[in-house]
């Protein structure tokens, strides 16, 4: 997703330029300045993104437990914000958005740990030739995604988790899944890498200089995340967010187990108003989301606004009219479900499909996930309390893949776009539907087995340190009062 | 002197408080409680679960009066409290040994 050129310290453009040959010091000597327009939208973006994780997210997840469990929900998902925050500065961004050397297919390095060289002039690329942001500001932005991921998972095993236990677990998910799958689906030397290396090789002369240029060339294409170079398109996080957190969701539910009378008690949400509340909060800041990602104030933002906003509409009426059709009543938990369903459906595709393609993915996300949450998830059996799964990883796997028909431009998709052809501007790049099909399922399994397997061994680990659940007495009486204790109300 | 205990579905309430203090009862206790007889509850349905809710929210008044009233506070309750379907709830006639108000110290028929 980003290249990074430091102005002022050659020191870090000594370092890339070992990674990656040439490009880091030819973009020192001239680079763009941020536009105050672009700073001021993202600036924007970044803070609907963290108003997602708190309070929407808090209460869309708040409301569908008993009472007495409402303040852990809440508690734990801003613990987990806060946490993220700060793991993020420390070494997550490096691990995600610099180069990993040797590992650089699969995670970043720690050149930028402690935000080193990350200062008030660093500056990062955007998806726009000559367009950069402020480093901080991208930074900022993608702590963001890094903040509301994990918070996703504590949904799959609500009502029932040690505190302690997530703590440690959500740390070390961070550091082994989180940031190495957004280092392989974004990380990219960026438009100007690429385009200045492109122009160099146009404008070389004799043989040993094209030979030198197309070096420099390869090595920029070469620069990036082993999905990335793929080709497998996730606008906004598809894969790295929904997909990662739901199948770790999954995985957790599973070992952790079902919770005390699940199947024969009533564990009926207690605040469907706040469920409610939350679900209209994500909404909302799903636009900072999904357009933020455009990390620019330019059309693509304005598309993925437009289709963030109707894939959602369509994702609602479709679970609404579906369970009216199916179970006699048509509910609120069942149309805010569809919307955020439609929601996370749409998030890959959001910069990249036309609104009406926008349109049928909502339509088939709310569907399908209601078909998943009703239906598959009671053959199965498994007590994903709060539908992380069903919801968040469906709706990313069925977003992932609907991307790659999407985007083509004979279904209203902006196409592919590369930055090679013309250097210095981006240009239509050769889209053939089966290839980018292919690509997008190789980026869903891989973020499956990835998540999947080391969240397996890392819920595993932290069950043996610390244990994963409460006992059966603190579960009875609620994880607000046995684990935080207080009491989300006392009247 | 009794306590005539009866469970009235909620709604009807207000009407057979009007009704009590026409036939000059001036005090009531009411409890929301939950329960079922020959009504049977509902099924909520939330995503992929669905619970069947047997008990249902009712009003539990009960009501302290000299025996010679007994017949007329069940008339009044018992019309007010009536729709006809099933759920109108139940009348409970028990004795009463003593009653005491705290303020005065008055007892029994003077407490009530």
């Amino acid at each position: 997703m980003t290249f990074l050129s430091n102005l002022r310290r050659p020191t870090a453009g000594l370092a890339l330029c070992l990674l990656s040959a040439m490009p880091a010091l030819a973009q020192a000597t001239a680079g763009p300045a941020p536009a105050k327009g672009d700073i001021a939208w993202m600036i924007v973006a970044t803070l609907l993104v963290l108003m997602m994780s708190v309070p929407g997210l808090a209460l869309f997840y708040g409301g569908l437990v008993r009472s007495k469990n409402m303040l852990s929900v809440l508690t734990q998902v801003f613990a987990i914000v806060c946490l993220s925050g700060l793991l993020w500065v420390v070494i997550g961004y490096s691990l995600a958005f610099s180069p990993g050397g040797a590992l650089n297919d699969y995670i970043g390095g720690l050149s930028k740990a402690f935000l080193s060289g990350v200062d008030v002039n660093a500056t990062a690329a955007t998806f726009s030739n000559g367009v950069v942001l402020p480093e901080l500001l991208f930074m900022a932005f993608q702590m963001t995604f890094a903040m509301i991921t994990p918070a996703l998972i504590v949904g799959a095993f609500a009502e029932r988790i040690k505190f302690s236990a997530l703590i440690l677990f959500i740390t070390l998910w961070l550091v082994l899944v989180y940031y190495p799958i957004a280092h392989m689906v974004w990380y990219w030397a960026g438009p100007d890498a690429i385009g200045d290396a492109a122009k160099a090789l146009a404008e070389a002369k004799d043989a040993a200089g094209k030979a030198a240029a197309q070096a420099r060339l390869d090595a920029a294409l070469a620069d990036a995340g082993m999905i990335y170079k793929w080709g497998a398109l996730d606008f906004a996080g598809g894969t790295v967010v929904h997909i990662n957190a739901g199948i770790a969701g999954l995985v957790g539910c599973l070992m952790i187990g079902k919770r005390v009378g699940y199947g024969r008690e009533l564990l009926a949400p207690h605040s469907l108003t706040m469920t409610m509340i939350g679900a209209s909060l994500l909404w909302v800041g799903w636009f900072g989301f999904n357009a933020g990602s455009a990390l620019e104030a330019n059309g693509t933002a304005v598309l993925a606004f437009v289709n963030t906003m109707v894939a959602t509409c369509a994702a609602a009426l479709s679970w609404l009219f579906v369970e009216w059709a199916m179970k006699g009543k048509p509910s609120l938990l069942g149309m805010v479900s569809g919307a955020v369903a439609g929601l996370v459906a749409v998030t890959p595709a959001s910069g990249l499909a036309g609104p009406m393609g926008a349109i049928v993915l909502g339509l088939a996300s709310g569907a399908v996930c209601f078909a998943f949450c009703s239906y598959v998830k009671n053959a199965f059996g498994y007590d994903d309390s709060l539908d992380v799964f069903g919801v968040h990883c469906i709706g990313g796997i069925l977003g992932a893949i609907a991307t790659g028909f999407l985007v083509a431009p004979g279904l209203g998709g902006t196409g592919l776009t590369d930055y090679v052809m013309k250097p210095g501007q981006g240009a239509p790049g050769d889209y053939v539907m089966a290839t980018q099909v292919i690509a997008q399922l190789k980026a869903v399994v891989v973020t499956l087995l990835w998540s999947g397997l080391v969240s397996a061994a890392l819920f595993k680990l932290v069950d043996t340190l610390v244990g994963l659940r409460v006992t059966v007495e603190k579960e009875r009486e609620g994880l607000d009062i046995a684990e935080h204790g207080e009491r989300a109300y006392t009247a | 002197m009794k306590t005539v205990m009866a469970i009235i579905k909620p709604f009807k309430l207000e009407e057979v408080r009007d009704a009590l203090t026409a036939i000059g009862v001036h005090g009531m206790t009411v409890t929301e409680v939950k329960g079922y007889g020959r009504q049977k509850g509902h099924t909520e349905i939330y995503r992929g679960a669905e619970y069947a809710v047997s008990f249902l929210p009712k009003l539990k008044l009960e009501v302290a009066v000299e025996s010679a009233q007994v017949a007329a506070v069940i008339d009044a309750i018992a019309s007010a409290a009536r729709t006809g379907q099933i759920g109108d709830g139940k009348i409970f006639v028990s004795p009463l040994e003593q009653a005491v108000r705290i303020r005065t110290g008055e007892r029994d028929a003077d407490a009530l």
